[in-house]
């Protein structure tokens, strides 16, 4: 398999050619329904404010990738590179738009980091955006059942809620996984919501106001799924010898990895894990000679709660079956064992699906700055995000480490 | 969600009478039909097969809300179904009491009306699973 020719390349040196690549500043939009903002508007803040975080010139950025999912069926524009050039005052740079469906930013980031280390930029920027609230609940569900197979899933009235809440059913009669345990995952991603500024919602919940909020597709609950939200992030990489140079703290992408897997969940083999999690997870441990344990802050796809509870198994935080009473018992809390998704995650801070995996890369930077304020998780100097597209079709994770640059 | 006519008429084997395709090199069944056999790839001799009517219930769901052209569905049972063959297929799942729709269910395939008309007037329709 593939996967042993790319360990070989590291192991044998080959991979060292390459350069490395750090986050040198980032920044997020308030997330929510932003009814007096259009895409533009969100993406040009995003951007503006990861530039100057940075403390470079716009001029400097040599490309730009940005990360949408459907901005055709939600605002019924595409070409959303040269939209973003264009809106920066940027033209002629070159600017690309990418899709993977929720992990469209996660796999634009790995593509900007792809752009430096082979050597042919030094500074790129990475957006991520959707803008999703202009069109109402059926069709946003419609656009984004796209991100399953349309004609054996959609076409049958299967939604994102349906499908991660067939997996959920499968978890909880393989392993007794169980309602209240998936609930937990919600109580602890809006508490961590409360203290993150950016967050789509500020509001505390318990186990028991989620096993009462009804019903989306059983056992999956309002509660237990992540809203539609607008929203930008941005961050500015650049190659590592010269960020130490302009950037006090960068944070170095010490791995990135991404995996695919069938579109349909009926073609998986198994209901209760990603195999494309695994793989990637694999991949970037292995690429940056890490193992779980040494991760001091997550930042995992929890579109749904039972999504959470899967990677926490997937990306070996628990053993398999076990990530619902691992959440239960509070061991991914801020103060817990693994604080995972600090930022709220997709569920409490929201989920502009472009706009994710660039924010959880946002998170994790001010984490390992030591930026992260009142849900700062003290000394954290590694960090990982794991961002998935549809229901697994996609994965990518990616491992970043605290470095100290100039003064 | 609604489908434009060509696309509605081209799936009409498979989604009519569960046609979908066999790898002759290596045993295995798909559905729907595979261009290319993932374990032998080029190497794979695929030909057409109907796949079996009968299967269980793998795992299952309620959804109350819907995609477009859903709306008046609401709410459906949707289920991951193991045909006898081994194939699994996602489906809706009618004509049974909720009480007899658990993980392991013995179901058959039926034909139903799966979505209204388009704006072309085409019904979709296609396979739908009842408990047996």
């Amino acid at each position: 398999m593939k996967l042993e020719r790319w360990n070989e390349k590291i192991k044998t040196g080959e991979g060292e050619k390459m350069r490395n690549v750090s986050i040198i500043g980032g920044s997020a939009t308030k997330f929510g329904e932003h009814w007096e903002l259009s895409l533009r508007e969100l993406i040009t803040e995003a951007a503006v404010k990861a530039v100057a975080d940075a403390k470079i010139e716009g001029h400097e950025i040599e490309h730009i990738y940005g990360g949408t999912m459907s901005p055709g069926k939600f605002i019924g524009q595409e070409h959303i590179g040269a939209l973003i050039a264009d809106q920066l005052g940027l033209n002629p740079v070159p600017a690309t738009r990418v899709e993977a469906a929720c992990a469209s930013g996660s796999v634009a980031l790995r593509l900007g980091y792809t752009a430096i280390a082979s050597g042919m930029y030094d500074i790129v920027a990475v957006g991520g955006v959707e803008k999703m609230t202009d069109v109402g609940v059926e069709a946003a569900g419609t656009a984004l059942g796209a991100a399953g197979d349309q004609e054996t899933e959609l076409f049958h009235g299967a939604t994102f809620p349906a499908i991660y809440a067939l997996m959920a059913r499968a978890h909880m009669n393989a392993y007794g996984t169980t309602e209240e345990q998936l609930a937990a995952v919600a109580v602890k991603n809006h508490h961590n919501g409360m203290l993150n500024p950016i967050a789509h919602f500020h509001k505390e919940f318990t186990v028991e106001d989620v096993m009462n909020s009804g019903y989306v597709a059983s056992p999956l609950k309002l509660l237990d799924c992540s809203p539609i939200s607008d929203g930008a992030a941005a961050v500015i990489l650049c190659e590592s010898e010269r960020a130490k140079l302009i950037c006090e703290k960068p944070v170095e992408i010490i791995a990135s990895a991404q995996a695919s897997d069938t579109l349909a969940l009926a073609s998986r083999k198994s209901l209760t894990e990603l195999m494309a999690t695994k793989v990637a997870a694999k991949q970037a441990f292995e690429g940056a000679g890490l193992q779980t344990k040494d991760i001091d802050v997550a930042e995992v796809h929890d579109c749904f709660t039972i999504a959470e509870v899967m990677a926490l198994e997937d990306l070996g935080f628990c053993k398999k079956g076990e990530g619902g009473k691992f959440s239960e018992k509070g061991k991914t809390k801020l103060d817990g064992e693994i604080p995972i998704n600090t930022s709220g995650g997709l569920k409490a801070c929201g989920h502009p699906v472009g706009a994710t995996g660039v924010k959880q890369a946002v998170e994790v930077m001010l984490q390992l700055q030591g930026r992260a304020e009142k849900r700062q998780v003290d000394g954290a100097k590694i960090g990982l995000t794991q961002n998935v597209g549809g229901s697994g079709a996609t994965a990518v994770v990616h491992i970043y480490k605290a470095k100290v640059g100039k003064r | 969600m609604e489908e434009g006519l060509p696309l509605i008429w081209r799936r009409l084997p498979e989604r009519y009478g569960l046609k979908g395709n066999y790898c002759e090199s290596c045993k295995q069944a798909y559905f729907p039909k595979r261009l290319i056999c993932p374990n032998c790839r080029r190497k794979g001799k695929l030909v057409e097969r109907a796949m079996p009517y009968r299967g269980k219930v793998v795992s299952y769901t309620e959804v109350f809300v819907g995609p477009e052209g859903f709306e008046s569905a609401t709410p459906y049972m949707l289920a991951l179904i193991e045909l006898e063959n081994g194939v699994r297929i996602l489906s809706q799942l009618v004509d049974a009491q909720k009480g007899k729709i658990k993980v392991g269910a013995k179901v058959e395939k039926v034909f139903r009306k799966i979505v209204d008309g388009n704006e072309e007037g085409a019904i979709g329709y296609g396979y739908k699973f009842k408990v047996v």
